[in-house]
């Protein structure tokens, strides 16, 4: 699945700016997504990951920019004349029609022969493993259910691109774990370019090649979701993809492989060079799983720290730690339970040591 | 799971009362109706006689109501009676209302249903508006509209479009105008209802599959409008199929609706029983379609959530 080649610009947005009335919906998209590709546009509602999904699709018109499918600008077309289909986020199956005729209406609208028509549409209920429910009408069928046949509609027309709307946001959470990785599988196995919008950073990031985060209508940042995820190139994306220990500084050595920084807790030493001016403000940005946590003094000299534990989360598979420090920050610090039984003795209260490699941490500038 | 229950006797009492109405004022109503089609024609002081003989006492029906409505007496021909045209005149009048309803209130309903949420108790109210003047006058002033000097000609002859008055008022046009203002609110509130609860993201999701916005209407929005539309037409049809007032005020003489031939029947050859053998006729023409609605309207409800 990882696929990291080079994006053709199969669908690239140019400038993309949707303007309603005096907010700005989104601004100055520019993006390039290569064929093939599952492309996820993440944020949080309002972000304007849905407008800038529903002008690929042609429900809104662009206020500035152009959309290039395959090199041709499409940004005025129509979306009934537009190469692509939509899976709509409440489905929006057609409640009067049983779930053949759903999926048969984009070919009828193609006029294509009666015989081809039921071939395809019987490919696609075999594709999402609908058949025996051919005749049944969209509420007679579950969640779950419904999602395939939204999916199964939205390919019988082999759109050249496929535009997913939160995917699996009608869906609860143990279903839409599994119903990611079918989707996917799907969606791959019939080899269309995919567009999906999210809110869900774990969404995206189990089905996406690659990630584009969005705020206030804008692109913060484009990568798969492990350069999202270990290189985030600002605070924002940095604090929305999962958690993570926001320590604000100045720096205070800035050599070609490494720098440091003076924070709130101290000196943090970071494995990478920046290209700044000294005494310039930043914040390192370190993991919570990245953070190691232990009783007695380790035999490190950097990024060694004290403080003493205020809380302890158990999740499960891992327990999370809210370290307080000097400065009265709190520090979230995660580790996963390898044993039956938390090996550390870690408990409300103790003093404890923290630390971590020198290129965990992450430098942001803004 | 104990779920809330009236006791026996209240439960009975709030089904009663409903049912106690209709019996009352709908059902014994019906039923000297029935009775008085099937008795002879009476005098002056008693409009009809009773059901047995009086001096024998034996039970006797006069079928003779309902069949001189489909036979006429001269040379029994059957079918061909002043009844059966006006039955299928008014029916007619009543579809062509029915339609101008649809016509005119499916795109009024529809804009009613998009507009913004803040502005619908407003436009529903300006539907409901006319109710608040009389009925008479609101006819009577159509009267004044398309009278040979009423505004309508004269705005047509200052445009020069005509040179003399056309003559509008008592003719069918005048009396389909009449009966399509007066009707039109009763097809738009179904309408509206039904539009209102549509979800137009299916509208999006059928132009993403290819409809044209044409298309779209009539494969979408006209199926799942279509409990509206068989209300709507219903509640206009029903009561046009009998309209006395309007035909009268503003139709033609030429033309005699059904509930005109009643009233007549009734008031003018003081024939009571055939009026109500007339009425019972009619009855039956709008109870057929009214079963073929409910059929519907069941059966779509049964297909939805």
């Amino acid at each position: 699945m990882a696929n990291n080649d080079p994006p053709d610009g199969f669908l690239v947005t140019e400038k993309l700016e949707k303007r309603f009335d005096e907010t700005l919906a989104v601004d100055d998209v520019s993006l390039s997504i290569g064929r093939g590709e599952i492309f996820a546009l993440l944020g949080s509602s309002g972000c304007g990951k849905s407008t800038l999904l529903r002008m690929l699709a042609g429900f809104e018109k662009p206020t500035a920019g152009r959309v290039l499918l395959g090199g041709q600008d499409i940004a005025q077309f129509p979306p009934y004349d537009r190469p692509m289909n939509m899976m709509f986020q409440s489905y929006a199956l057609f409640p009067h029609l049983d779930i053949w005729e759903n999926v048969a209406f984009g070919l009828k609208r193609e006029g294509l022969p009666r015989a081809e028509i039921k071939q395809r549409v019987g490919e696609m209920l075999d594709l999402v493993q609908l058949g025996p429910f051919a005749k049944r009408k969209p509420h007679q069928l579950s969640g779950g259910q419904q999602q395939r046949v939204a999916l199964a509609r939205s390919l019988a027309k082999r759109p050249k691109l496929l535009l997913l709307d939160e995917p699996l946001g009608a869906l609860d959470k143990k279903l839409r774990e599994q119903t990611q990785f079918e989707l996917v599988n799907i969606i791959e196995s019939v080899e269309v370019t995919c567009v999906m919008v999210t809110h869900d950073q774990e969404e995206a990031m189990t089905m996406a090649n690659r990630i584009a985060v969005m705020s206030k209508g804008r692109v913060l940042q484009v990568g798969s979701p492990e350069e999202v995820y270990e290189h985030p190139a600002n605070r924002f994306v940095a604090d929305f993809i999962g958690n993570v220990n926001l320590f604000e500084g100045r720096l205070s050595v800035d050599e070609a492989d490494r720098c440091a920084a003076t924070t709130g807790i101290g000196e943090i030493h970071v494995g990478h060079g920046v290209s700044g001016t000294l005494n310039m403000r930043m914040a390192v940005a370190v993991r919570p799983e990245k953070i190691q946590i232990g009783k007695s003094r380790p035999a490190v000299d950097k990024n060694l720290f004290t403080g003493k534990v205020r809380e302890i989360a158990y999740f499960g598979s891992y327990n999370t730690f809210i370290v307080g420090v000097s400065d009265g920050s709190q520090i979230r610090i995660t580790e996963s339970n390898t044993s039956r039984h938390g090996q550390s003795g870690i408990t409300w209260g103790d003093d404890v040591f923290f630390w971590w490699e020198d290129d965990a941490g992450i430098v942001l500038r803004d | 799971m104990a779920k809330f229950s009236l006791p026996m006797p209240g439960r009975r009492f709030v089904i009663g009362v409903p049912y106690a109405w209709l019996v009352l004022f709908f059902l014994l109503p019906f039923l000297i109706l029935l009775y008085i089609s099937f008795v002879d024609m009476g005098n002056d002081i008693h409009p009809f006689k009773p059901i047995w003989d009086t001096e024998t006492g034996v039970l006797k029906l006069k079928y003779e109501n309902y069949w001189s409505i489909f036979r006429r007496s001269e040379d029994d021909a059957l079918f061909d009676t002043i009844y059966i045209e006006a039955y299928l005149r008014s029916i007619w009048y009543a579809l062509c209302t029915a339609l101008l309803c649809l016509v005119i209130g499916y795109p009024f309903s529809y804009f009613i249903a998009r507009s913004k949420a803040s502005l619908r108790p407003a436009l529903l109210m300006m539907v409901m508006l006319p109710f608040w003047t009389s009925f008479l006058l609101r006819v009577y002033a159509w009267k004044g509209i398309l009278a040979d000097q009423g505004i309508v000609n004269q705005a047509l002859m200052w445009l020069g479009i005509t040179n003399e008055p056309i003559f509008l008022l008592y003719t069918n046009v005048s009396m389909l105008v009449g009966m399509t203002y007066v009707y039109l609110p009763f097809m738009i509130l179904p309408l509206y209802a039904t539009l209102v609860k549509m979800d137009f993201r299916l509208l999006e999701a059928a132009y993403d599959l290819g409809a044209s916005p044409f298309k779209a209407f009539w494969l979408v929005t006209v199926p799942l409008s279509r409990s509206g539309i068989i209300a709507g037409f219903m509640l206009v049809f029903i009561p046009s199929v009998g309209e006395f007032v309007i035909p009268s005020l503003l139709g033609g003489p030429e033309n005699i609706m059904i509930g005109r031939v009643v009233w007549d029947e009734m008031f003018t050859s003081n024939n009571w029983p055939r009026a109500t053998a007339l009425a019972v006729i009619m009855i039956a023409f709008i109870v057929v379609p009214l079963a073929i609605y409910y059929h519907s309207t069941g059966e779509s409800a049964d297909n939805r959530k």
